[in-house]
């Protein structure tokens, strides 16, 4: 009962935040100087040319009807025309979308595990040389940008080595294994960029547990530190790691922007950075609540694992 | 050496090394660099050579010259967004901290909005919306970052609210000013000082990463992000022009990292903890 209570409010919350969100994100045009009609049009349109597209984009009724006729059709998969190419923004970003998702879950697919792994094996030896190295990598790939990454990967793999392709080309109907391949160095490239971070806290949540007095009981007992490790401290770390990785996840998909620039890699990134670029201002909004429900939802499932890994945290949240 | 009672690690000297280095190149930048930074003076993506130390960019100016000059648009204008950022960010954490609950309360969950969604995608909406300068950037980056420095500095300020000595200050009459910059910012200041380090460096990669998707710092104001973008192209050629400003924006930013998990070591912060997204 308390469980689904938690999860329940948790998700309702996450739909207010994704609301307030949109809200942001559609009235955040309204700051335009003039409207869009005039942005559209320029500088020499005629007054009636401007008033007729305002009646036919409906820029005529108050900004919190236009919002609901915007969420009304973005409900109901329309999510309007481009205003540099007059096309459906649904049909242009779906496939987009799933190549962004595609990239992002190859990315994680490495990076999770790798991540987990190093930080509980850091947090096992902590002090040792390995956990020394770890840290240091994650210090260089936090500072390092994510484009200067990718300029050495290519550099490396792609120029000098010439074992993988330097730019990531898509096309619809392609072959799996080819995408995989295609996809390989934007995909070491995010996963290099989220590890650090999910490291650093998988190997932080393990030590603050491993610093418990039932901990310190298992070591009395004589156990090996792997062994304490293992089935003592992380069951009760698994909940804060959980939600680490959730959060990374997140990251990637909004991370992806800048890599899926470097490699001209077809996704909702690129997309976006274009729509900005002209001024496309519907493909920025769709693109924007993409990424906004992706993020938002990612977040929210984040805080409902970590809950259910935790019973502790439940009954908190409750009071 | 020791400092606080502490021996101060390598790893804080290298960074401390590495941040005054880059100072005296910024100050220095007309006298050190070989060539004035626009002009020509060879191929297009020649390889380093002994007449430039680093080869020269896409229309031949040196790579060098060019580096030098543009650390001086990145860093100065990293500096002056972080500023704000902290201003703006911790002036609203110690209001709401220190004010009433319903003014806490708006802020905040105002804030929460905004923490909601990652910062580069309600950038890229304001860019869309009002176009792409370096005051509305300076300001948009202030804004969106000065709510992850606000719960930073809310948290901070709580703490210190309930202490004897911010009630004794309040009964004998002082106002919220004297409450917040006698009382409470002397006392927060550690804390914020190390903030103030790692909010520099995610607004530096920040603002690198917007000018090289070609929507920050425009022409012909040369800066590192821009640089990578002007010659990325070189990559297909064989050449390595790009890394040179990305790897410059690396070295600081790790350098600034170094110094700032110093700070954070001696205030007993745990390490990363503003590592966030």
């Amino acid at each position: 009962m308390g469980i689904l209570r938690f999860v329940a409010a948790r998700a309702a919350l996450g739909v207010l935040t994704l609301i307030a969100v949109s809200i942001l994100l559609y009235l955040g045009t309204q700051l335009l100087p003039g409207d869009v009609a005039s942005a559209l049009l320029g500088q020499s349109a005629t007054p009636e040319a401007l008033a007729v597209l305002r009646a036919k984009l409906g820029l005529n009724e108050p900004a919190y009807l236009r919002y609901l006729h915007w969420l009304w059709g973005v409900v109901h998969g329309n999510l309007g025309n481009s205003l540099t190419t007059g096309t459906p923004i649904a049909s242009a970003l779906m496939p987009r979308l799933g190549n962004t998702l595609f990239l992002a879950g190859y990315a994680a697919i490495i990076a999770v595990p790798l991540a987990v792994g190093l930080g509980i094996l850091s947090a096992i030896r902590e002090g040792s040389l390995m956990d020394r190295l770890a840290s240091i990598l994650s210090l260089a790939t936090i500072s390092f940008p994510e484009f200067f990454v990718s300029y050495i990967l290519i550099v490396v793999f792609a120029s000098e080595l010439g074992w993988l392709p330097s730019l990531a080309t898509v096309y619809g109907g392609m072959d799996f294994w080819d995408r995989v391949d295609a996809t390989t160095l934007p995909a070491i490239t995010l996963t290099l960029v989220v590890v650090a971070h999910m490291l650093r806290m998988t190997r932080t949540s393990t030590l603050a547990v491993m610093s418990a007095p039932y901990v310190e009981t298992a070591f009395l007992k004589g156990l090996s530190r792997s062994r304490v490790v293992l089935s003592h401290a992380l069951p009760n770390a698994l909940g804060p790691i959980i939600n680490v990785v959730a959060i990374n996840l997140a990251y990637l998909v909004v991370g992806v922007v800048v890599v899926e620039v470097v490699f001209v890699y077809p996704g909702v990134g690129q997309l976006m950075v274009d729509a900005v670029t002209k001024r496309d201002l519907p493909v920025v909004q769709a693109c924007g609540l993409v990424f906004a429900i992706v993020f938002i939802g990612l977040n929210t499932i984040a805080d409902i694992c970590a809950a259910l890994a935790n019973p502790r945290l439940r009954s908190r949240k409750r009071q | 050496m020791t400092i606080a009672g502490r021996k101060v690690p390598v790893t804080a000297y290298i960074g401390g090394i590495i941040v005054l280095l880059a100072v005296i190149m910024i100050l220095f930048a007309p006298w050190i660099a070989p060539y004035p930074q626009t002009k020509i003076v060879g191929g297009v993506w020649d390889l380093p050579n002994a007449k430039d130390w680093l080869g020269t960019d896409s229309i031949g100016r040196d790579m060098l010259s060019r580096l030098i000059y543009g650390g001086r648009t990145s860093v100065s204008i990293a500096l002056i967004a972080t500023c704000l950022t902290m201003i703006i960010g911790v002036g609203l954490g110690f209001v709401a901290a220190s004010t009433n609950k319903l003014v806490d309360n708006v802020i905040s969950r105002i804030v929460d909005v905004l923490l909601a969604m990652p910062i580069l995608i309600f950038g890229l909406m304001v860019f869309a919306v009002l176009g792409t300068s370096i005051p509305i950037m300076i300001i948009t980056i202030a804004v969106l970052e000065s709510t992850r420095v606000f719960r930073l500095a809310r948290a901070v300020a709580m703490n210190i609210t309930v202490m004897d000595y911010v009630q004794v200050a309040r009964l004998r009459g002082e106002g919220i000013g004297w409450v917040i910059f006698r009382e409470i910012l002397p006392n927060a200041l550690p804390p914020l000082v190390a903030e103030f380090g790692l909010r520099f460096c995610f607004t530096f990669l920040f603002i690198a990463s917007l000018s090289f998707l070609g929507l920050g710092i425009q022409p012909p104001a040369a800066d590192w992000g821009s640089m990578v973008h002007d010659n990325a192209q070189a990559i297909s050629f064989g050449g390595f022009a790009p890394l040179f400003p990305a790897g410059a924006i690396a070295v600081v930013t790790i350098g600034v990292n170094l110094v700032v998990d110093w700070l954070l070591s001696i205030h007993a912060l745990p390490a990363g903890a503003g590592a966030e997204i």
